[in-house]
């Protein structure tokens, strides 16, 4: 609904958007009046305005139902003041990971920390995306901010090479999109998500079919869903690592956003061809995904082909087509985070200056050396292999429900078989930590007091949550509805 | 107390391993006898849980329920009957031999192995006493991690092989089996066990769902032709996994069977019960010729339990042939009692001969048996012992071994006399290889230096090994008690079993 005029009342609910954009300013002058000097103020300053925005966020963005603002092109629900806490909390979390990892190597710039919320904001925009205009802008503003931050490390030249083919690839995938918007906006002659829900719930042009699939192609290469999931290896390993935790957490709440306010949302008028669409991609995602990863040897790149099983795993909530297959999606995505967050985290405090911890090998016998960074990532891997008592089960599970509720039997066979074949992979690290002797020549761990206090937090948060799973659960449940 | 009793046996193991691992390798000294207080403790706990049981009821009894997620009707829901209370007792009763077994030996990180072993004993009766399938299955998976660190961090030289292929395998079966349940959930509305049982299914949902459940506890069990992970996860696990995985963790596909495939999926177990009996038969003979040939003393116990196993998925499945061919139920029961006490016996005999296995592992550093053999001569009190629980793992009259294959071949001499001579075999067979056994090992001439010099039973290990055969004989002179605890669950079971759930 298009609002009579600009009140105060209409800007209160994107003030996470208003104070993000005042913050990125701020810390951008900071870091060229002060933090040239000091090296370091700035990441303090940016975890505190985002410890700020959190809180300004639960104060003026809760609201209690759907609020379409700004013409139309804006959405303010539940659900995107969920998915805008998370983020805040995503990037706070790797950036306080990170800190250590960046004055080591000589990036600890503050050009990062305005990167890293520049794409905060991108993420933003996506979440409260209304239409095809303001997915476009979240998307590109999100893509290129991370571009960028691939390439932060300028002597390295696999990052360089990775950021290179991340934007090549990534560019295609945006013209893809914008392609497919165009063939839509042509055919239902508006682009409001809304108003393209109306226009597709009549009987439609078949050419509304195409610019599904460019739509499809390009929600798939962001998701990192095969045949579309080239990049995502290559850039995951080629980043600093600092850079792989936040292009592996954050943004996906990005993407599960723009997938639903897309697919679920505008063009749910065409389900039963989307769906058609990505059923082949998500099997194929999860065999590739699952198959592939074994045979890795550097763990970032396990953990990217991880992450694209996880993806198979996402999509098949919205294969389900049901509000409970999207909040199994919404509860799996965060969930992934969560562990992709201590992972990630995991790799960062086994790392030191001039020694990347990125080999499987890296973590032989990482028990004896540092018992509580092993026992974090054992209980991580645990996790997200599905089992028992940790959060992954949980997410897996509610997946399970959801396919069962839509009667997807090959599915589900599907699903559980290769979440077995995932297994091994999971597992292989939890031998290497535990079961093996550590060699001579491994340097000690890092981290700070606070940052393995965070790291441990981390882990023991995918515990409790696996044990007393109901509050996560219900607040997925509570703003899918 | 009473309403707490089943959460305190959960619970009071696990909070003891964390505290025992809290206190880390340093203070061990501590740690030990901590945890031999806990298990201690744990086994005091069964003595009201069995005192004050009903024997005249199948209802679930200690019942306990709380909330635990709402949204799911899934609540921590726990309650004994008579199949699961004498098998919660079994794995407390295992689990003080364990700790004591593992005194002066483990000497590589003590600390997590006495934790990995407490936390493993709470996780086990939180299997046997969910009423709860999502606790169940919650229990169920968890505790595949302790075993998977028990076996990769204190096994022998193949052990991550072992492990790992242990871990794939019950994981592979347990996924579809959760598959399974959350099918059930989406048309029940609840995960309650019961409400499970009462469900009315379609032949082909209760095939599905049989094929699940199969490969979930056949696995467990294990029958043939998925037995392989057991013999290389026994070869390879210390000497407490192997009597935890022996003496509990195969009784859980046995339990499985009893409380999930027999209730839920009656009509789908009457099709295809010749081949769950087929099964069974090849276990029973066909492994019974493979442990015949073992070299290994520990390989050669591990395929005997898969061919003990083999007569408690027949006894539990042989229902539906003594009603095919008598056309009445009178009998079906007592397979089950025989399934039910050949679990029990064989937790007690399977456990103490892998307990015989770790003491002389402690001394020679090998289990093959050709390095063996006239232990007797210096090894008498020993040898005794070795002597009396192989000859119950032949099922001798007056041991516990006895009761149960006796009942099971009678039971399917009511179903078929095929069924019954071909079971019948391991009477031939199972004195065979532990007979053989016994006489490389236990008697003859000294072989070598090394036996000559071995030294008699220590007083820790007399007592773990005196008590475990004072509960065979007792188990197997007078097994009228625990029959008397399992009748009105089995009746109970077998009136389920017999019965059909096909929508009309």
């Amino acid at each position: 609904m298009p609002e009579p005029m600009m009140n105060l009342h209409v800007m209160a609910a994107a003030i996470p958007e208003i104070y993000l954009t005042a913050a990125i300013c701020v810390v951008l002058l900071f870091e060229a009046f002060v933090g040239s000097k000091r090296p370091g103020a700035t990441g303090t300053l940016t975890l505190l305005m985002l410890v700020i925005g959190a809180a300004v966020t639960v104060a003026f963005a809760d609201v209690p139902q759907r609020m379409v603002l700004f013409d139309g092109n804006y959405i303010a629900d539940p659900l995107a003041y969920v998915l805008k806490l998370a983020a805040f909390l995503a990037v706070a979390v790797s950036l306080l990971y990170s800190r250590a990892y960046l004055q080591s190597r000589d990036i600890l710039k503050g050009e990062y920390y305005v990167l890293a919320l520049s794409a905060l904001l991108g993420i933003f925009v996506l979440i409260s995306a209304n239409s095809l205009l303001t997915v476009y802008l979240g998307v590109e503003l999100l893509a290129l901010s991370v571009y960028a931050m691939v390439a932060f490390d300028r002597e390295s030249g696999v990052a360089a090479e990775a950021a290179m083919k991340y934007f090549v690839l990534g560019a295609i995938a945006s013209g893809m999109l914008l392609y497919g918007m165009s063939i839509i906006y042509g055919l239902t002659g508006t682009l409001n998500l809304d108003g393209i829900a109306v226009a597709l719930s009549a009987p439609h042009n078949l050419g509304v079919i195409l610019g599904l699939t460019f739509v499809v192609v390009a929600v798939a290469f962001k998701m990192g869903a095969v045949p579309f999931h080239m990049w995502l290896p290559d850039v995951y390993e080629g980043a600093p690592t600092s850079v792989t935790l936040f292009i592996g957490t954050a943004p996906k709440i990005a993407y599960f956003a723009l997938a639903l306010r897309l697919l679920t949302h505008g063009l749910a008028g065409v389900k039963v061809d989307w769906t058609a669409m990505l059923t082949p991609l998500a099997v194929l995602t999860l065999v590739i995904g699952n198959t592939v990863a074994i045979a890795q040897s550097n763990l970032k790149r396990m953990l990217a082909y991880s992450t694209i099983a996880n993806v198979g795993f996402i999509l098949l909530g919205f294969i389900a087509g049901t509000a409970s297959g999207y909040t199994a999606a919404l509860y799996y995505t965060l969930v992934y985070i969560l562990v992709a967050l201590g992972s990630f985290g995991v790799i960062i405090l086994a790392s030191r200056k001039g020694f990347e911890a990125d080999r499987l090998e890296d973590y032989k016998g990482l028990y004896r050396r540092d018992p509580l960074l092993a026992l974090a990532m054992a209980m991580l891997m645990f996790s997200t292999a599905g089992v028992p008592p940790f959060v992954g089960f949980w997410a897996k599970l509610r997946i399970f429900q959801a396919l069962w509720e839509t009667h997807h039997l090959w599915l589900v066979v599907i699903a559980a078989a290769t979440s077995v074949v995932g297994a091994f992979y999971y597992l292989r690290v939890v031998k290497l930590m535990y079961f093996d002797e550590a060699p001579e020549t491994l340097p000690a761990t890092a981290g700070s007091f606070g940052v393995r206090l965070a790291l441990g937090l981390n882990a023991a948060a995918v515990f409790v949550l696996g044990v007393l799973p109901a509050p996560l659960l219900d607040l997925c449940t509570r703003v899918m509805h | 107390m009473h309403d707490h009793l089943l959460s305190l046996l959960i619970w009071l193991p696990i909070a003891a391993g964390i505290v025992v691992l809290l206190l880390g390798e340093r203070h061990i000294g501590a740690g030990r006898w901590l945890s031999l207080i806990a298990s201690l403790a744990a086994l005091a706990l069964c003595v009201p849980l069995v005192m004050d049981f009903n024997t005249h009821t199948a209802a679930y009894q200690f019942i306990e329920s709380a909330p635990w997620i709402p949204r799911f009707h899934a609540s921590y829901a726990l309650g004994v009957d008579g199949i699961s209370m004498p098998l919660i007792v079994l794995t407390a009763l295992m689990t003080v031999p364990v700790v004591i077994a593992a005194w002066n030996v483990i000497s590589k990180r003590p600390a997590q192995y006495y934790a990995a072993f407490l936390i493993m004993e709470g996780l086990m009766v939180g299997v046997f006493s969910a009423t709860d399938a999502l606790l169940f299955y919650f229990f169920w998976e968890a505790m595949l991690i302790p075993m998977f660190l028990i076996i990769g961090i204190w096994g022998g030289p193949r052990r991550v092989y072992a492990t790992i292929k242990f871990f794939l395998y019950t994981f592979l079966g347990s996924v579809f089996m959760l598959a399974a349940l959350i099918y059930m959930y989406v048309k029940s509305g609840s995960y309650s066990i019961a409400s499970f049982q009462s469900l009315p299914l379609t032949l082909t949902e209760q095939r599905w769902i049989f094929a699940a459940f199969m490969l979930a506890f056949a696995v467990k069990v294990p029958m043939w032709p998925v037995h392989t992970w057991l013999p290389d996860a026994h070869v390879e696990a210390p000497t407490g996994g192997s009597v935890i995985l022996a003496a509990i963790m195969l009784k859980m596909g046995g339990y499985g069977f009893l409380r999930f495939s027999l209730p839920i999926v009656p009509d789908a177990c009457r099709q295809l019960d010749t081949l769950v009996i087929t099964l069974s038969l090849i276990a029973v003979i066909y492994i019974g010729f493979v442990a015949l040939v073992q070299q290994d003393m520990k390989k050669l116990i591990a395929y005997s339990s898969i061919a003990h196993m083999g007569f408690v998925t027949l006894g539990a499945f042989l229902v539906y042939a003594i009603v095919r061919s008598t056309g009445a139920t009178q009998g079906a029961g007592m397979g089950m009692d025989g399934a039910m006490v050949q679990m029990i016996s064989h937790g007690l005999i399977s456990g103490a001969l892998f307990l015989c296995v770790g003491v002389l592992y402690d001394r020679m550093h090998s289990r093959q048996i050709a390095d063996y053999g006239g232990v007797i001569n210096t090894m008498p009190v020993f040898a005794g012992f070795m002597v009396l629980f192989a000859l119950a793992n032949t099922g001798l009259p007056g041991t516990s071994g006895f009761v149960g294959e006796f009942l099971v071949i009678l039971a399917s001499f009511k179903a078929s006399f095929w069924y019954a001579a071909l079971a019948a075999v391991t009477l031939i067979l199972g004195a065979a290889y532990t007979l053989w056994l016994v006489k490389r090992v236990v008697f003859g001439p000294v072989a070598n230096d090394h036996v000559a010099h071995l030294s008699d039973l220590n007083g820790r290990e007399f007592l773990i090994l005196g008590a475990l055969a004072l509960a065979v004989l007792m188990l197997g002179i007078w097994p009228e008690p625990l029959l008397k605890i399992m009748e009105p669950s089995i009746q109970h079971l077998v009136a389920q079993a017999a019965a059909t759930k096909i929508p009309v």
